[in-house]
């Protein structure tokens, strides 16, 4: 593709195609469907964080006239350890079945052990005090470095260490240790004039979607069973839930509703097979919504981590060496997004001297899940700590050290490829040259800035484009909209028909209507599935192209298309788009085109982040007073949106950076499961977030597109965790920089 | 030939770090140098990501690898 | 246990229900009447998903019985909307990109409403505290609060 394409409607603000929809309270949600004679199912939770079960004993419940149903683990069908595609790569199937529900271990306080269905939510409710479950507790193991202990009580004694060389003689609560390295860490540190080496603390934080997780079931002997919810990837629900029950996928249709928020957390599966159990054994449709302490207890937070950085730099401002050593909570079940931390971790700097070590651990919380560029926010925060403080050891600008050592097309990064051509060091030149950079700072205030890496992905994805007899159309599409991605596709397909978007209509197709498509996540929708509407648009272009040229008695290569017009370049006859569809049952019947691709060359976003805070000398307390986020998006298909998503990403990092954390009491009890005590970020905590969208094509997308949803939650952890440090002149290590923990920083100097 | 980059992991059960090969598919190759390395398992290498000459590409079963690609196994990478 | 017979008004429709004494006005109109475009987000007051007004005043119906809503006027986001198109509240929302997942617009929208009724002319800071009682996880609330101001301008007559 050339650098400077023309665009009829890219890159243009239009009103998103599901917005009324939206505005007017008629989108319909997980929890929003009802079915006539539905029940509704309630899952009864551990109060424990570890501990074996003895028994369950569900008899009371049954017999009580408003249960209708009860599930537990037995009612599984018998599963091996199996890797299967899941939302976030890939996971063990028995571990997603022991996790809906717990077979003879709960290993989180939130834990689900079984579930009643009854004729309303109450009576259900009210039903799971009539389980009786008899438990032997045992000792909680709840941070990293207390599991990675010699004597650690182990969570699993079948799990051994994966990545050493002979395989350890003990089970242990270090899934896998993994080592990325190049060149020489030792020569290079020999090299540095100065070397900066810290260790620092992330917090488990959550997605903290504002919709909880729902879903509506029915069971069918007959093989149509469905399942209604909100997820971020219905095919893989429908994977997941199948293998877990041992159906065939075609006995399972999965609708995805309108997702009210995912972040990564709603890419696997809670309570969808246990609905489905419940539906089966009382013969009703089943509708099973969170309440939100569930939400916080037993779904995705992410991973609190440990990590440690040492970079070595020379007096003018080359790096020689950079090392980094991270341990991440995966939570209950192996797979934290640690391979990623290490991956990620020095990305932004083109260093020949790299060696990262990085280990998977469990512990007593729920098993994590995606967030968000998973991993790489923990490991880059502690890398990016770490060159401003080396920028301002040497009194150099933060921005000269990076442009200095910036990543660029060429760059030999850790995890294997040279880069291609990425858009950092544009995002650092726009960041140095943004009213905000250039803004004097004010008085008593601290300013932090942090660049993020993240690769972006590409995967499966099927389309259709059906062209309507009065020339509209509609898009066919697999992939949940969770921010406007209807929108992207509608004006891409537009682009390619050379007819306004409002003519086209985008829809999120169930799995029985398209084929696979994997889930919306790692910035991949517009990228790729916004391929696929580009190559089954092309395809209707071919095809109209083909009609109008038979009409003619010409070939397809004598027919121009555009503007939404077929033209006879050997003549002077043409025929619009709509003419063509309204003549196609005598061409040859109606017109579409389909494709389902397996979309690879996502391009990389680079991400770049200034911060301004005032701290509150007594109470600790840090106010955000200015903000910009500055990100390649290669080309920004609808600006707003693209804005939305750095804006949104930014907020969520400044929440994880500044309040937000799971507390546990010495029990491994979650103390604070609730939008009270677990605080994000609201309206009133917050300045306007400046934007920049920096444009650097995608080679291998025809638009140029890279992605935009992930790289933005990756600086804003070492722009306010370092502008922090610099208002009250502190290190800051451990986050988030709640009042206590800055308060404490203040006193204890 | 393609050249194919081991990365420090993978070098530790290759002892090398990189090869040849004359593959023009990359099913092909990860035949051949699970052939060529018996420490390398061949289905764990099927499970991995790979980029070929840049280029991330995760199910890269039937991919076309051209003489003088430079070829590097990668983890596969999902996101949020 | 019997059930209460409540008598109100819903949008300026008449309604009638019967509902547990435990039952939120959330539940009643999300399960009961079959409104589901209030939200719930978290049960307990904290997210404003559930946003609607009784009386004029803006509550959150998951703090509220449905049996306190006898003889009362409530207002959801099903009413904001004429019959002749949309509010201009919801017209500004669009245009700014304001919502991303959209399941905290109709609380959102609705709070908006009642601040613009109170405060035709708020500063942004004022717009903020007063929505501050509605979470949104996608935004960032850049974008909502310029649909805020712009709305308040328009409904204004102003430029
Ligand atoms: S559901 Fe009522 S405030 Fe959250
Ligand atoms: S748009 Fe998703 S919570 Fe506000």
């Amino acid at each position: 593709m050339s650098e400077a394409q023309e665009f009829k409607y890219i890159g243009q603000r239009t009103v998103r195609p599901d917005g009324f929809d939206k505005v007017t309270g008629r989108a319909a949600y997980g929890a929003d469907l009802t079915l006539p004679g539905m029940i509704w199912g309630k899952t009864l939770r551990s109060p424990h964080a570890h501990a074996k079960i003895r028994s369950i004993d569900i008899s009371k419940a049954e017999a009580h006239p408003d249960v209708m149903a009860v599930a537990t683990f037995k009612d599984f069908v018998t599963l091996q350890s199996e890797s299967i595609a899941a939302g976030e790569g890939s996971a063990d199937v028995l571990d997603l079945a022991k996790n809906c529900l717990a077979d003879d271990k709960v290993l989180y306080h939130g834990h689900a052990i079984a579930a009643i269905a009854a004729r309303t939510e109450q009576a259900a409710k009210d039903a799971l005090s009539l389980i009786e479950v008899k438990y032997e507790l045992l000792k909680p193991v709840m941070d990293v470095e207390d599991a990675m202990k010699e004597d650690a009580v182990v969570l699993h004694d079948d799990m051994f260490t994966a990545g050493y060389e002979e395989k350890p003689a003990r089970a242990s609560n270090i899934a896998t240790r993994v080592e990325m390295k190049m060149g020489d860490v030792d020569a290079g540190f020999a090299d540095a004039d100065v070397i900066v080496e810290r260790e620092f603390r992330t917090p488990t934080a959550h997605q903290g979607y504002i919709e909880p997780h729902a879903c509506t079931v029915t069971y069918d002997e007959d093989g149509q069973s469905m399942i209604w919810c909100c997820t971020q990837g219905h095919f893989d629900v429908r994977t997941s839930t199948a293998k877990v029950l041992g159906m065939e996928l075609s006995k399972l249709k999965v609708v995805a509703s309108e997702i009210g928020g995912g972040f990564g957390g709603k890419t696997v599966i809670y309570q969808e097979p246990v609905a489905l159990i419940l539906s089966k054994k009382s013969g009703r449709p089943v509708k099973m919504v969170m309440d939100r302490d569930e939400v916080f207890i037993a779904t995705g937070p992410t991973s609190a981590a440990k990590l440690k950085a040492k970079v070595g730099i020379k007096k003018d401002g080359t790096i020689t060496a950079m090392q980094g050593w991270m341990a991440y909570e995966a939570g209950a079940f192996k797979g934290s997004p640690m391979m990623p931390g290490v991956m990620t971790m020095f990305t932004p700097y083109d260093c020949p001297n790299v060696l990262v070590e990085g280990f998977d651990v469990v512990v007593n919380k729920s098993k994590v899940a995606a967030y968000r560029a998973p991993g790489a926010p923990q490991a880059e925060y502690a890398a990016e700590m770490v060159i401003n403080e080396l920028a301002e050891k040497l009194g150099m600008d933060p921005i000269d050290l990076r442009l200095k050592n910036a990543a660029k097309e060429g760059t030999q990064t850790i995890y294997g490829p040279k880069l291609k051509k990425v858009g950092l060091v544009e995002c650092l030149e726009a960041a140095k040259n943004s009213p905000h950079y250039q803004s004097a700072l004010p008085e008593g205030q601290g300013r932090g800035l942090a660049a993020g890496f993240w690769f972006n992905v590409g995967g499966q994805s099927s389309v259709t484009v059906n062209m309507n007899t009065d020339g509209t159309g509609t898009i066919v599409e697999g992939s949940p909209d969770i921010g406007g991605s209807r929108a992207s596709m509608q004006m891409m397909a537009a682009e390619v028909l050379q007819i306004e978007p409002k003519h086209l209509k985008p829809i999120i197709a169930d799995t029985e209507n398209l084929p696979y498509s994997q889930g919306t996540g790692g910035s991949r929708t517009t990228f790729a599935t916004g391929m696929a509407v580009i190559e089954a648009s092309e395809k209707v272009v071919a095809q109209v192209k083909e009609r109008a040229a038979a009409v003619w008695n010409v070939t397809a290569e004598q027919v121009d298309y555009a503007d939404g017009v077929v033209r006879n370049t050997a003549g002077e006859d043409s025929m619009t788009l709509a003419e063509v569809c309204k003549g196609a049952e005598k061409t040859g019947g109606q017109i579409s085109g389909s494709a389902n691709i397996n979309a690879r060359g996502a391009g990389p976003s680079f991400a770049v982040h200034i911060c301004d805070v005032a701290v509150d000398q007594e109470t600790g307390k840090v106010d955000v007073t200015r903000y910009t986020a500055i990100q390649d998006a290669g080309k920004a298909i609808h600006p707003g949106y693209v804005e939305g998503q750095l804006q949104g990403g930014a907020v969520q990092g400044i929440g994880w950076a500044l309040n937000e954390e799971y507390i546990f009491n010495e029990d491994g009890v979650m103390e604070n499961p609730g939008f009270l005590d677990y605080r994000i970020p609201l309206a009133s905590d917050l300045p306007m977030i400046e934007t920049i969208i920096v444009e650097v094509p995608n080679a291998f997308h025809p638009y140029g597109v890279r992605g935009v949803g992930e790289s933005g939650i990756i600086p804003p952890l070492g722009a306010v965790g370092y502008a922090v440090g610099n208002a009250i002149d502190r290190k800051v290590e451990e986050l988030p920089c709640s009042p206590p923990r800055v308060l404490a920083l203040i006193q204890n100097g | 030939m393609a050249i194919v980059i081991f990365s420090s992991e993978l070098q530790k059960l290759t002892g090398e770090e990189q090869t040849q090969v004359k593959a023009i598919v990359f099913k092909d190759i990860v035949a051949e140098i699970a052939n060529q390395y018996p420490a390398l398992e061949h289905d764990a290498l099927m499970k991995m990501a790979v980029a070929i000459d840049g280029e991330i590409i995760h199910t890269p079963f039937l991919e076309k690898v051209a003489p003088d690609s430079e070829v590097h196994f990668l983890y596969r990478i999902s996101g949020g | 246990m019997a059930k209460t017979h409540v008598t109100t008004s819903i949008n300026g429709e008449p309604q009638e229900f019967l509902c547990e004494p435990g039952d939120t006005l959330l539940d009643v109109l999300r399960n009961d009447l079959n409104m589901t475009g209030t939200k719930e987000g978290c049960g307990s007051g904290d997210c404003g998903a559930c946003s609607v007004t009784l009386n004029g005043r803006l509550v959150c119906s998951c703090l509220v019985l449905g049996v306190e809503v006898e003889g009362a006027e409530v207002g959801t986001i099903e009413g904001v909307s004429s019959g002749d198109g949309l509010h201009v509240i919801q017209e500004k929302f669009l245009e700014h990109a304001a919502l991303q997942c959209g399941i905290c617009t109709p609380g959102i929208i609705v709070s908006t409403k009642a601040l613009l009724e109170e405060n035709p002319n708020p500063t942004e800071e004022e717009a903020r505290y007063y929505l501050a009682g509605n979470l949104c996880r996608c935004t960032g609330y850049d974008k909502i609060i310029r649909a805020v101001m712009d709305s308040a301008e328009t409904l204004r007559g102003g430029a």
